[in-house]
């Protein structure tokens, strides 16, 4: 094992590695995974000079610690939290430089669910049909962070001087979902159309990495058959027997039964990725094309 | 035909049947080959296909309106062919529900021309169509908490080959050590869809001989 290499002190509720995820194999089962928060990456890999498929930590809700065995620079973004070195305070959002066997901690979110910890060189475990990211549904590329792992580091192919600092949007309170209706608007009643976007929900904690999860009315089918499996999309708000919407996220099958009542704007799906359980949801259609 | 707006990038196309759906995925992925279409995924599945990443979803719906699809011929691809042992703990079940002896079971599946009608439930999980309808077999009152790898199962209208050990509930014909998913090779995934596959009975098993 080469010195460009840290080791996992703290793993963390799940901390996954993650890039721009496996596009173009959903035809075979493989979803296309990937960061949830694809824009908390890209800052995250802009700040430490890499390039911005560059593979970085995704935390969840309880941040992680690591040691890395070479000096690095590395960033914070996505959910604000404190962060440290050596147990000295450093700042979140700018490139800080860590020394070989310091101890970087990522602290638990103060709000928001996911940060993304980019190291200069990028993470380097192997990758899997293009791609590092962790896949929790079908189990391709690197299993979740565990404490003791030593997980590989790219070389960093820029110098790392230049100071950056970014803006930082809050997660919002409320999470406001544009959604269009279809494919399978018709499989439900007229009530639960509007009830989808006129009444409120909450996420559940039941959420992951696969699906956004929410508590809510109930959304009744006008078609009771059972649905052939069909293709599925990122940001398909599918409604499973319970009744209550799931918008799937990076993670989702690639197939599903259950009829997709409407699907929900890219743009918005990063605030999904970072709405903590317990937070309001509203659907609001998004206008047609 | 019916052509149904997923979001801002997508189309769900909803076919008559199986056969069309795979038909219209044929033909898709000539369109695509000979640089027709831009699309980044091309999803088919039970009786639809779903194209993903399109600039422009509203003309591309247009001309799938107008598009003339040839049937499916037999003469486009190679078979794959997978070796098989029918020994699965399922074979009396099936051959109840066929109304045919055991050792029939083995004959029929392994003299039918299958096609991997879609793949999804796990990488490399192909849906294969072929068998007529009589044969179809309903999935396991309670499923099995784990399938092993290489198992030859029936469900519904389909065979599937487990490419790795997981939980399910189709019925277990038999077992295979064709390897179906390894991300190391290239192609990843033995099977694909559109892709004719036939099963192969190894010699020495009950069923066999009997060809």
């Amino acid at each position: 094992m080469t010195d460009r290499a840290f080791a996992v002190v703290r793993s963390g509720a799940l901390t996954t590695v993650q890039d721009q995820g496996r596009p173009g194999y959903a035809h075979l089962g493989v979803p296309r995974s990937g960061a949830l928060d694809p824009a908390a990456a890209r800052l995250a890999n802009r700040l430490v000079d890499n390039s911005a498929e560059a593979a970085v930590l995704e935390t969840t809700l309880a941040g992680c610690a690591v040691r890395p065995r070479c000096a690095v620079t590395v960033a914070v973004v996505g959910a604000p939290c404190p962060v440290t070195v050596d147990g000295r305070p450093v700042a979140w959002g700018v490139p800080v430089r860590v020394p070989a066997g310091a101890l970087l901690d990522v602290g638990a979110a103060v709000s928001g669910v996911r940060c993304y910890v980019a190291f200069g060189g990028g993470v380097a475990v192997d990758p899997v049909l293009a791609s590092r990211s962790t896949d929790l549904l079908s189990g391709l590329g690197p299993p979740p962070l565990a404490d003791g792992a030593v997980i590989p580091l790219g070389h960093a192919t820029a110098p790392h001087a230049r100071v950056d600092t970014v803006p930082h949007m809050a997660p919002p309170r409320e999470l406001i979902l544009g959604v269009t209706y279809g494919p399978r608007a018709d499989w439900f009643t007229e009530a639960a159309l509007r009830t989808l976007t006129t009444r409120a929900y909450r996420v559940s904690s039941a959420s992951n990495r696969i699906g956004l999860r929410t508590e809510g009315p109930s959304l009744e089918r006008a078609c009771p058959d059972e649905l052939p499996s069909e293709g599925m999309v990122l940001g398909a708000v599918q409604v499973p027997p319970d009744g209550r919407p799931v918008v799937f996220l990076a993670d989702h099958p690639t197939t599903g039964g259950y009829p997709v009542i409407a699907v929900v704007r890219e743009a918005d799906l990063a605030g999904a990725a970072q709405a903590v359980p317990g937070t309001p949801v509203r659907f609001v259609p998004a206008g047609h094309r | 035909m019916r052509v149904l707006p997923v979001g801002a990038r997508a189309l769900l196309v909803e076919l008559a049947d199986g056969d069309a759906a795979q038909a219209l995925h044929a033909e898709l992925l000539r369109r695509r080959a000979a640089g027709l279409i831009r699309v980044r995924e091309i999803v088919p599945a039970a009786r639809t296909v779903l194209l993903d990443g399109l600039d422009d979803p509203r003309r591309v719906g247009a001309e799938l309106a107008n598009l003339e699809i040839p049937p499916l011929s037999a003469r486009e691809e190679d078979v794959r062919e997978i070796p098989v042992r029918y020994d699965g703990p399922d074979l009396a079940d099936v051959a109840a529900h066929w109304g045919v002896p055991v050792a029939e079971v083995a004959r029929i599946h392994s003299g039918t021309e299958f096609r991997v009608a879609f793949c999804g439930f796990a990488p490399g999980f192909g849906y294969l169509t072929g068998l007529p309808g009589r044969y179809e077999v309903p999935r396991r009152a309670t499923p099995r908490t784990s399938v092993p790898a290489g198992s030859v199962a029936l469900a519904g209208p389909y065979t599937g080959v487990y490419p790795r050990s997981s939980p399910g509930g189709w019925q277990l014909i038999g077992t295979t050590d064709a390897v179906l998913w390894d991300h190391a090779r290239v192609p990843a995934s033995l099977l694909a869809p559109g892709l004719r596959v036939r099963f192969v009975p190894l010699a020495g098993v009950p069923g066999a001989e009997a060809r």
